[in-house]
């Protein structure tokens, strides 16, 4: 009965507020003007903190009456301003109301209105552009339609504190891309907001600061001027390392931080800079730091991973500052059984920023021990931390899973931890569940280090039938996970045993092989040729192999060193040939081909040592005597696990048809060559000759 | 003989004012090595002939004072040096006590040997700081860097013991008082600098290796830590560097950031304070009204009782009677501020000589700068000038400025000093920061040739000072809407107006001019009415000592005094200052409060008694080690 009686209520109650909603809407197209004005200011004072109220009358269409009135040139200029205050007013509330607002094309409409003198006016339009850009369903790319936009805006900064706040709010939220960074930089942006910095309103100092920060990311050309303006006499570096003093408010710090990390990442300041060092690494660190909020902690420790990614020597200072390491353990601690206790706001904060925290912290974890093997040890022995990654690789947060498989990938850099606590905690598992690119290509860049011959987890991971896996990610449209997935088939097939070769070779397909010996990426190829060579590597599998793929490989290799490929793809494919040279009977694929034993001699002479070192080799192999079997030719790289007795009755026929075909010449003439190694090398081949 | 006396005088005050002779090394460093001595702050290090050093000890001092300003170093004196008396003895010092080497056997742990800093750390430090050098890590690099209280076995590297905190450079553990080390931080040898950072607001301890944290090492530190280092083994060595450099470590930040908390906490405990809650003599409103009053502030006292709901504890008129004193001492006008004293409480004199003496020093200092009234008149000028200036005088500085003298650090905080010169913050009319509206201001302006020749009688300072003058005058409009006031041009209910024109006349001198500054205002007769006045002063002085025995201050005044006529431009000269028109103040502060006593008022007014509870209380915190004493100075609140 009760739900009978309240149904209709609620719904008198809607009409009552749609109706007074609809009077407001009613008084802004009163035929008297001083109505309308007052019609306005009675809205502008119902909408305040009100979002039913907003919602209702947008839906009543108060909008567009709203942009006429404050477009038509015959409203006075209190009307309009008032126009823009309610505007501005509505864009406060839900984003429903922001895309409303941005579909009824009121941004063009405020733009517009920017070019009255009026200030207040000014003021109230800007507040509203303001509100609605950083709204993030608002498209940013509406500010940069009109090129004539932002040197209007430019301009603009000069004429009050509240302009200077708006608009660098403005650039700070719809500066996504190097265009746009282009795009103000190229209309003064610098040289206008940098005075800013020193503004007494901190609210301006704020986003003057906000603005550098997005205009500096990875834009070397806006860092590079950056480091060169002066504020106030003072460089502006010094300016953002003074913002970073300990008694600044944090955002103030971290922002500043920010902008240096930035200059810094684009080369515009050394990584061994002072204030980068002793300033900006701190600062960061503090912003890990339990004290902070959880968004603080966020954004600084993805900061500082950014800032130190590439330099081992910040990786090092961080690595012993104020704990870090540990520090970041805490990260993993959210939400915390207190918090569900203690109360339920707490929770769903924490519940809310869970997930950024872990993410943020295996970053940084991962920029930590991209390098040093002290600091990955230090990490790994955080408490819990290995099972956190692996529970971090299972969650639902594709950040976060990206970000875990990035850390264990950068862990996995270490020998020492690839013998131990990768295999002691199984890391492989989680790795090979399918996921997005993004995450496979760390996935099976860290398969590719588990799968280095003297990692233990080697064969575990074999036998969950990761040869499929990677097959399948050889096929993939990303030139990285090819890569990737290549570049592991190739470390397992380094020195493994016939078993597992055959199974690549035969998950793989001669023709998804030679499909990808024509890969357009040439670490595609690289990775292929050397998964080829190490296929190819002790004579029984070489033989193997050949008898029953000769004919494919020998084309293939005909192909690549008659195509146009770089030095280093040459000489990989000439090892390859110096491997099957080796076979026994894998050989004669070489000795019956002239034209090949034309291509090689040709190598020979080849202006590149490399190329010529790899074609002697070649040759060397074809040479050999069976009784002078324990010479180990194969040095120049790992696979090349050749040498050995070539058949003893063939040797004496090869070796005449080489002679006869002018290789003993020219391996006398290498004898005389300048490198060392080509020399010995063309020196033990002749020996071969006087045996 | 007067004459004579005042260069005897000078010759005093210039030996005096020389700084003393540097104490003999020797001496010195008993001093540095005497752990319980309490003067060992003020002696020294320097080597003979060694400028160089004897700059560092400045820079030291310098460097103290900038980081540790809470800190009385004659009640707790800093470190600055490794003591030579509290070390085991395979432990050498050289380079000033600042260099540590190992000289012992370095076979076994029982060969560890450490040094103590000369003195404990001082809670008022709030944080304190210190860096080593590791010069060698010596043959295992076993170093020790750390704290410990007194009596610490020093046959130990510091951490093994109770009491006693260390960070090692062989495996870089810490050791919390105990044989067996936490793993901590990095190891550190030859090159490095290690930093040492004492928290004694939270209690807790942070190492730093190159100027980088190394985050929190102990927490619940006791109290009294000196700065300690331990050696092991043969040829290790370290320097301390306890504020002679600068460090590389930035400290100062890491204060800031300190300073600021507790700064916040202090502003949110405030907030608690309502206003309008006037139960108590310490509630703000009446403090506020009661500091009004007592400094005669009558206009805004009466409209801050009215809009606070208070009843004024004294009569109006009283209040303008002290107002009125107050301005002639501070306008220079010693003589009819004690004629005036005399006439309205005319016991007050008779019964408080003393008072009555330092009223006269400074009608004698008044007249040799030939303000004071006696000589003016003497100087030729006209004592009564046409044009009444509706302006009253003040010339004392402006408020916020009087607020600062009593910054003044370093008084003794003795029985009846709670408040080192506050009482000096007196008699600007007006409360600092009130918009004064201008409609009753009109500017005082030199027209008249008398008043430029009084230009030359004032100096500089004072006509600055006239800046002020605008709000008095509101509220001497103010004391006209009351209807309180009779026909004279200032409301002075009994005040002649003669003088009070005069006071007009005098502080009508905003002319921009230099002034030519003349002994008495360069008028024989005067300078001979200001001759005889000493001698008058002079017996006056004998007649008190046999009365109430001798005076030391009193005899310093004179004296003082006195020496003005040693100079031929007393203005320059090294007693100059007693010719500051600021030198009133405390003069008038004094009067003003003997004053209300026979009134049976406070001395004092309660927010004078707050302020200086505070900064005792402050000074309490230092001694009971509580640290955040050093980041909450008492000046840091009044504007």
């Amino acid at each position: 009965m009760a739900c009978m009686l309240e149904a209709p209520l609620r719904i008198s109650v809607l009409s009552e507020v749609t109706a007074t909603s609809r009077h407001y809407v009613d008084r802004l197209f009163d035929p008297d003007p001083q109505k309308v004005l007052q019609g306005v200011i009675d809205m502008k004072n119902a909408v305040i903190g009100n979002n039913k109220q907003k919602a209702n009358l947008i839906v009543l269409g108060a909008v567009p009456r709203l942009l006429y009135l404050l477009q038509q040139p015959t409203s006075s200029l209190e009307l309009r301003t008032e126009c823009a205050v309610v505007l501005g007013s509505l864009a406060m509330g839900t984003e429903n109301n922001i895309k409303s607002l941005v579909d009824c094309h009121i941004i063009p409409a405020l733009l517009q209105g920017l070019l009255c003198q009026d200030l207040k006016f000014i003021e109230a339009c800007l507040r509203c552009l303001r509100t609605v850009f950083i709204s993030p369903v608002t498209p940013v790319q509406l500010l940069f339609t009109d090129p004539t936009v932002i040197p209007h805006l430019m301009s603009l900064l000069s004429r009050s504190q509240r302009t200077q706040e708006y608009i660098t709010q403005i650039f700070s939220h719809c500066c996504k891309t190097p265009e746009h960074q282009m795009i103000l930089y190229n209309h003064g942006a610098i040289q206008n907001i940098a005075p800013l910095l020193m503004s007494p309103s901190y609210k301006v100092q704020m986003q003057a600061l906000k603005c550098f920060s997005v205009l500096a990311y990875e834009n070397t050309q806006v860092s590079m001027t950056l480091v060169n303006v002066l504020v106030d006499g003072e460089l502006l570096t010094q300016v953002f390392v003074k913002m970073m003093q300990r008694d600044r408010p944090i955002e103030m710090q971290l922002t500043a931080a920010k902008c240096l990390t930035y200059m810094c990442r684009a080369g515009a300041i050394r990584t061994d800079d002072t204030c980068i060092i002793m300033k900006t690494l701190p600062c960061l660190v503090r912003m890990c730091s339990k004290e902070r909020l959880l968004e603080e902690r966020v954004e600084g420790a993805e900061t500082l991973a950014y800032l130190m990614e590439p330099d081992v020597e910040l990786q090092r200072i961080a690595s012993i500052t104020d704990h870090l390491v540990a520090m970041l353990a805490d990260y993993f601690k959210y939400p915390s059984s207190v918090s569900a206790i203690a109360d339920i706001k707490r929770l769903d904060h924490d519940l809310k920023h869970a997930h950024e925290l872990r993410q943020a912290a295996f970053k940084l974890y991962a920029s930590l021990g991209a390098n040093d093997e002290d600091i990955r040890k230090k990490i790994t022995e955080t408490e819990n931390m290995m099972d956190r990654i692996v529970s971090g690789l299972s969650e639902s947060s594709i950040k976060v899973r990206l970000a875990a498989v990035r850390c264990l990938h950068s862990l996995s850099r270490s020998v020492q931890q690839l013998r131990t606590s990768f295999h002691d905690h199984a890391v492989w598992k989680p790795l090979m569940k399918n996921a997005p690119d993004e995450v496979l290509v760390m996935a099976s860049s860290t398969l590719c280090n588990l799968l280095l011959e003297f990692s233990p987890s080697k064969e575990p991971i074999l036998e969950s039938g990761v040869v499929e896996l990677l097959c399948s990610l050889t096929q993939s449209d990303s030139p990285a996970l090819r890569v990737n997935g290549i570049w592991a088939l190739m470390n397992m097939a380094f020195q493994a045993d016939q078993k597992v070769k055959v199974e690549i070779v035969r998950a793989l397909g001669t023709e998804q092989l030679f499909r990808l010996l024509s890969d357009p990426d040439a670490n595609v190829l690289m990775k292929t040729l050397g998964l080829l060579r190490n296929l190819l590597s002790t004579r029984p599998h070489i033989d193997q192999i050949m008898s029953s793929h000769g004919k494919q490989i020998m084309q293939a290799v005909t192909l690549i060193l008659e195509g146009e490929h770089g030095i280093e793809v040459k000489e990989q494919t000439l090892c390859i040939l110096g491997n099957i040279a080796d076979g026994h009977t894998a050989k004669e694929l070489i000795m019956t081909n002239d034209d090949m034993l034309q291509k090689i001699k040709s190598y020979m002479g080849h202006s590149n040592v490399k190329l010529q070192l790899a074609a002697t080799f070649c040759v060397s192999n074809l040479i050999w005597n069976e009784e002078d079997g324990e010479e180990d030719a194969a040095t120049a790289h790992k696979g090349d696990d050749t040498g050995g007795n070539p058949v003893a009755r063939g040797s004496q026929e090869r070796q005449d048809k080489l002679r006869e075909m002018g290789f003993v010449d020219i391996l006398h003439k290498l004898t005389q060559a300048s490198d060392p190694n080509l020399c010995d090398r063309a020196k033990t081949a002749m020996q071969q000759y006087l045996a | 003989s007067l004459l004579s006396a005042p260069i005897r005088a000078a010759h005093h005050v210039l030996t005096t004012n020389k700084r003393p002779p540097p104490a003999p090394a020797a001496k010195a460093s008993t001093a540095m090595s005497g752990q319980s001595s309490g003067c060992g702050f003020l002696t020294s290090v320097v080597v003979h002939g060694d400028s160089a050093l004897s700059e560092q000890e400045k820079e030291l001092g310098r460097r103290l004072r900038r980081l540790y300003p809470a800190v009385d170093e004659r009640e707790t004196p800093l470190p600055r040096s490794w003591s030579p008396k509290d070390k085991f003895s395979y432990i050498g010092l050289s380079q000033n006590n600042l260099r540590v080497h190992y000289k012992g056997h370095g076979k076994t742990p029982k060969d560890a040997a450490s040094v103590r800093a000369t003195h404990p750390i001082p809670a008022a430090c709030g944080v304190y700081y210190f860096e080593v050098k590791i010069v060698s890590k010596g043959r295992d690099g076993y170093m020790g860097i750390g704290l410990s209280a007194q009596g610490v076995n020093m046959n130990r590297l510091p951490g093994w013991d109770k009491h006693s905190y260390g960070y090692h450079g062989d495996d870089g553990h810490s050791f919390c008082s105990s044989g067996t080390g936490q793993p901590y931080g990095p190891t550190f040898t030859t090159g490095d600098v290690i930093g040492c950072c004492v928290n004694l607001i939270n209690n807790t301890c942070f190492y730093t290796k190159n100027g980088h944290s190394l985050g929190i090492a102990f927490t619940d530190l006791p109290p009294n830590l000196y700065p300690t280092v331990g050696l092991q083994t043969p040829g290790e060595v370290v320097d301390a560097n306890f504020g002679q450099h600068p460090f590389v470590f930035d400290i100062e930040d890491y204060m800031r950031e300190w300073r600021t908390k507790i700064q916040a906490q202090i502003i949110s405990r405030g907030q608690g304070l309502k206003v309008g809650n006037n139960s108590s003599p310490f509630s703000p409103d009446r403090m506020v009204a009661s500091y009004l009053v007592h400094h005669g502030y009558c206009a805004t006292a009466e409209a801050f009782a009215r809009s606070t709901d208070q009843a004024v504890h004294e009569e109006l008129a009283s209040i303008k009677n002290r107002q009125k004193i107050q301005k002639l001492v501070l306008s220079g006008r010693m003589g009819e501020a004690i004629e005036t004293t005399q006439q309205l409480y005319p016991t007050l004199l008779e019964r408080n000589p003393n008072l009555l003496f330092m009223l006269k020093v400074r009608q004698f200092i008044e007249m040799v700068n030939g303000t004071d009234s006696e000589v003016r008149c003497l100087g030729g000028r006209s004592p009564k000038s046409q044009d009444s200036y509706p302006g009253s005088p003040n010339p004392s500085p402006s408020h916020s400025a009087s607020i600062h003298s009593l910054a003044s650090p370093a008084k003794p905080s003795g029985s009846h000093s709670y408040l080192p010169g506050f009482d000096s913050s007196c008699s600007n009319g007006v409360a600092p920061g009130r918009p004064h509206p201008s409609a009753h201001c009109p500017k005082q302006l030199p027209s008249t040739p008398s008043n430029a020749e009084l230009n030359t009688i004032n100096s500089v300072r004072s006509q600055q000072a006239n800046a002020c003058t605008s709000g008095d005058i509101d509220m001497e409009v103010d004391h006209y809407s009351n209807g309180v006031s009779g026909s004279s041009s200032n409301g002075f209910l009994n005040g002649s107006s003669k003088h009070d024109i005069e006071l007009e006349d005098c502080d009508a001198d905003m002319d921009p001019a230099l002034p030519r500054r003349q002994l008495c205002g360069g008028s024989q007769a005067a300078i001979e009415r200001m001759i005889h006045f000493g001698r008058e002063l002079q017996s006056m002085s004998e007649h008190l000592r046999r009365e109430c025995g001798k005076n030391a201050a009193n005899k310093k005044m004179l004296k003082d005094a006195f020496s003005l006529l040693a100079y031929s431009d007393p203005w320059s000269s090294p007693v100059g200052y007693q010719l500051d028109s600021i030198q009133r103040e405390p003069v008038c502060s004094t009067l003003n409060s003997a004053i209300l006593e026979t009134h049976n008022l406070p001395k004092q007014p309660p927010l004078a008694l707050a302020v200086g509870q505070a900064s005792q209380c402050l000074s309490v915190m230092a001694r009971s080690g509580i640290g955040s004493c050093a980041f909450a100075s008492v000046d840091d609140y009044l504007h």
